[in-house]
């Protein structure tokens, strides 16, 4: 039997897990980008303008659509725990389901918002 | 015999229960943005500025600010303790982990405090 981690392919259900991780970790510093939209924002007509003008530049859009994708794929996995919290989807065949569904619906939703966005 | 200290809730089930809490709260929240940016009518500053005004969107971001603040640290705690370990990196994953929390905990609590200002503070 082979318990190397290192040279075990990981599952579908491993990468479904460890973006979970790794988007959480990626809002950590979105969320001040978020924050900062916000603050800029609401602070004065001319900055809001400058907000919306962001949404010109190539780079800045890129970042944003980066930061929602974020927010795309760890919302999708975190409703996922939570049916799973339900007891629905808790068998193997049912986490592969499971995190197959929370790839094609982040995929959808982040084409669509960055459709949107440029 | 509990020896955890560093764990929000100083129980794992508490911290279970709070980061299922506090991730419906940004659900929410998440999705009355999304709402008020694709559905309702094109922004302006009035508009979006009026709308920040209210008290309950005042006070609806303010409990999203603070469910970020729990619902970070309980995942960058599990992170933080799965990796930054004395198992994995040596005695210096303890100091490591340590040092990584404490930047954390600085962060979180400067994003309630700028939040507060962003919702309350005067904007001229």
């Amino acid at each position: 039997m082979n318990l190397d981690i290192g040279t075990i392919s990981l599952p579908i259900t491993a990468y479904a897990s460890i973006l979970h991780r790794i988007s959480g970790v990626a809002l950590f510093v979105g969320v001040a980008i978020l924050m900062w939209l916000l603050s800029v924002s609401l602070s004065g007509e001319d900055n809001f303008n400058q907000v919306k003008a962001l949404f010109d530049s190539f780079f800045c859009k890129l970042i944003i659509w980066g930061v929602l994708a974020a927010v795309i794929y760890h919302s999708a996995a975190g409703v996922r725990h939570l049916i799973m919290d339900l007891g629905v989807g808790e068998t193997m065949e049912g986490g592969r389901r499971g995190a197959r569904i929370v790839f094609v619906v982040s995929v959808v939703l982040i084409v669509l918002v960055g459709a949107l966005i440029w | 015999m509990v020896t955890a200290v560093t764990n929000w809730g100083r129980s794992g089930l508490a911290d279970w229960v709070l980061q299922r809490a506090t991730a419906v709260v940004l659900l929410a929240y998440t999705l009355f943005i999304a709402g008020v940016v694709l559905f309702g009518p094109e922004l302006h500053y009035a508009e979006w500025k009026a709308l920040f005004e209210q008290t309950w969107v005042r006070v609806f971001s303010l409990a999203a600010v603070l469910s970020i603040a729990a619902h970070a640290w309980i995942g960058l705690w599990s992170v933080s303790t799965d990796y930054l370990t004395e198992r994995l990196m040596g005695p210096k994953g303890n100091v490591l982990r340590l040092f990584f929390q404490a930047f954390i905990a600085i962060a979180l609590f400067t994003y309630v405090v700028w939040g507060i200002q962003i919702l309350w503070g005067n904007h001229g």
